[in-house]
């Protein structure tokens, strides 16, 4: 891929990923986040980062069916980047304006609320993998050691889902959709996997 | 929009409801042998809605009332437009906005209510002489969802307590069930859960005949928006949301606890009695803070109160009782 294609590309992927938020703090100095803005809020951050873990998941099996897809690798971690920036956020709505920096109401959440500790539990397996997202992490650790650490994403992905649904009433089905996307990415992984042992196999 | 808020409609220029409803019942029938079925009924329906607005209208009309002292006050009133365009309706879809847009489809007229179970005789009532019945009050009451957010809303009716004494349930009723509407061409959300319809709640009967239950017609003053429950309701002020049925077709005297459709749900969630009680949490949040509706984000907290601020007058309903257990 060309230089300036690429330079295009990110700067749209930058837009995208910075969109929720712009429409966010323009909504909130407008007034303009819906009856309820502090569950709007809650929910646009929380949605953002499971679509924005689903994506950057999405990245590998796609550059598997084709070699000329090699160049999705570039952005997996500008992707896994914008999930840990919305999750922050999201746990900062919940530690503001749900708990209003009552240490003992959290910690009696955390303890007690299933649907929180799962929240927490995703976020701070998120935490190491940004914190050695930089080049110079990569090389200190070292490509096995990197790759066996960053598989943390996957138990962070489905922790999210799972925290999803646990929130919702029962009966609900909202989480259906990013549930279903999220189990045929990592289905994929195994299968993709199969398919080029038995051609290495034939071959 | 759909529903608006169009001046006082002489009742004499409104459409029969039932006329308009039938013609859309026949455009319906029409389209669905159509190979397009369901497509083009769809199309149908935004048509009609277009054509024929009328069924929006009765939202919009002017109720007599009269003040009432168990109203609540000092609270700042949410508005107009959150009250009605932030609902929980699941017949009508899970979103909060989905209600306000899908809603105009019920059929408000003509309406009965049928009183059934453990009463002397069963009767029908037309919603046209329940309007009737008594003078309607204003009243204002705290509005507190199991989900922890709240609402202050201007109701317009009357006690439920006046409706039971008209209903000569026997002596040996100590429930009474309320069921809403239900029909799943009209309601065709609803299967979008996997909840069982129609919808159920219920009382016990001393809750039922507390004066604050309120039968309740109208909000603002005028007939209650579709999406709010109309053509009637049931407002329960001290219980969490749930416990309010909309659009009631059916009330049933029972000697027994009836099932109530979050109850069913989730049984270790949504208790039977359902009080707003701040020291027994939600096992998913805390019901210690409600998040006011209408409000900045960083001003929407505010404390739950014990049964919603209304102890005084309910309180005694549960002495004796373990409001743990009896959640």
């Amino acid at each position: 891929m060309k230089q300036p294609t690429l330079i295009a590309l990110k700067t749209i992927a930058w837009l995208a990923c910075l969109w929720p938020l712009t429409w966010l703090l323009w909504g909130a100095v407008t007034n303009h986040l819906g009856a309820d803005p502090t569950a709007t809020i809650t929910f646009v951050t929380g949605l953002e980062t499971l679509w924005l873990l689903t994506i950057s998941l999405a990245i590998t099996p796609l550059r598997r069916l084709s070699p000329r897809l090699g160049w999705l690798i570039k952005f997996r971690r500008l992707l896994g980047l914008f999930a840990f920036f919305y999750a922050s956020l999201h746990l900062l709505t919940y530690v503001a304006l749900y708990a209003g920096f009552d240490v003992n109401a959290m910690a009696a959440d955390i303890a007690k609320r299933r649907y929180i500790t799962m929240g927490v539990a995703a976020w701070l397996l998120l935490l190491p993998l940004a914190a050695t997202s930089t080049n110079w992490a990569i090389r200190k650790l070292g490509g096995t050691r990197w790759r066996s650490l960053h598989k943390l994403v996957y138990a962070a992905a489905v922790c999210g889902v799972i925290h999803y649904w646990w929130q919702v009433k029962p009966g609900v089905r909202t989480p259906l959709t990013i549930t279903i996307v999220l189990a045929v990415l990592l289905i994929a992984r195994p299968i993709q996997a199969w398919i080029q042992r038995s051609k290495a196999q034939t071959a | 929009m759909l529903i608006g808020k169009p001046p006082e409609i002489p009742s004499s220029e409104i459409t029969p409801q039932n006329q308009y409803l039938n013609r859309r019942r026949f455009m319906r029938k029409a389209l669905s042998t159509s190979v397009a079925a369901s497509a083009a009924a769809l199309g149908a329906n935004r048509l009609a809605e277009i054509l024929f607005p009328s069924i929006s209208v009765l939202a919009g009309t002017k109720l007599e009332t009269v003040q009432s002292p168990l109203t609540t006050t000092g609270e700042q009133l949410t508005s107009y437009e959150d009250v009605t365009h932030y609902n929980n309706f699941y017949e009508f879809g899970v979103d909060k906005d989905q209600p306000a847009k899908n809603a105009g489809l019920l059929p408000v007229r003509p309406w009965t209510v049928r009183v059934e179970g453990l009463v002397k005789r069963p009767k029908t009532f037309d919603i046209d002489d329940l309007l009737k019945l008594r003078p309607l009050e204003d009243r204002v009451y705290r509005h507190r969802c199991v989900e922890a957010w709240s609402m202050v809303i201007p109701w317009v009716g009357y006690s439920l307590s006046e409706f039971i004494r008209q209903c000569d349930p026997l002596p040996s009723a100590k429930y009474v069930q309320f069921l809403s509407y239900y029909d799943k061409r009209v309601e065709k959300w609803g299967s979008e859960t996997s909840i069982f319809w129609p919808y159920s709640e219920g009382l016990r009967m001393d809750e039922a005949m507390n004066p604050l239950t309120l039968l309740t017609f109208g909000l603002y003053g005028e007939v209650l928006p579709n999406q709010n429950g109309a053509p009637l309701r049931i407002v329960v002020p001290w219980k969490y949301g749930f416990k309010s049925a909309k659009s009631i077709v059916t009330v049933r005297f029972l000697e027994r606890q009836p099932p109530t459709t979050w109850n069913d749900q989730g049984p270790g969630e949504y208790g039977f009695y359902s009080n707003v009680n701040p020291s027994v949490d939600h096992p998913r949040w805390s019901q210690k803070i409600e998040r006011r509706i209408g409000q900045p984000f960083y001003a929407q907290r505010r404390t739950t109160l014990l049964f919603n601020g209304y102890g005084d007058q309910v309180a005694s309903l549960y002495n004796g009782m373990d409001l743990r257990k009896f959640f």
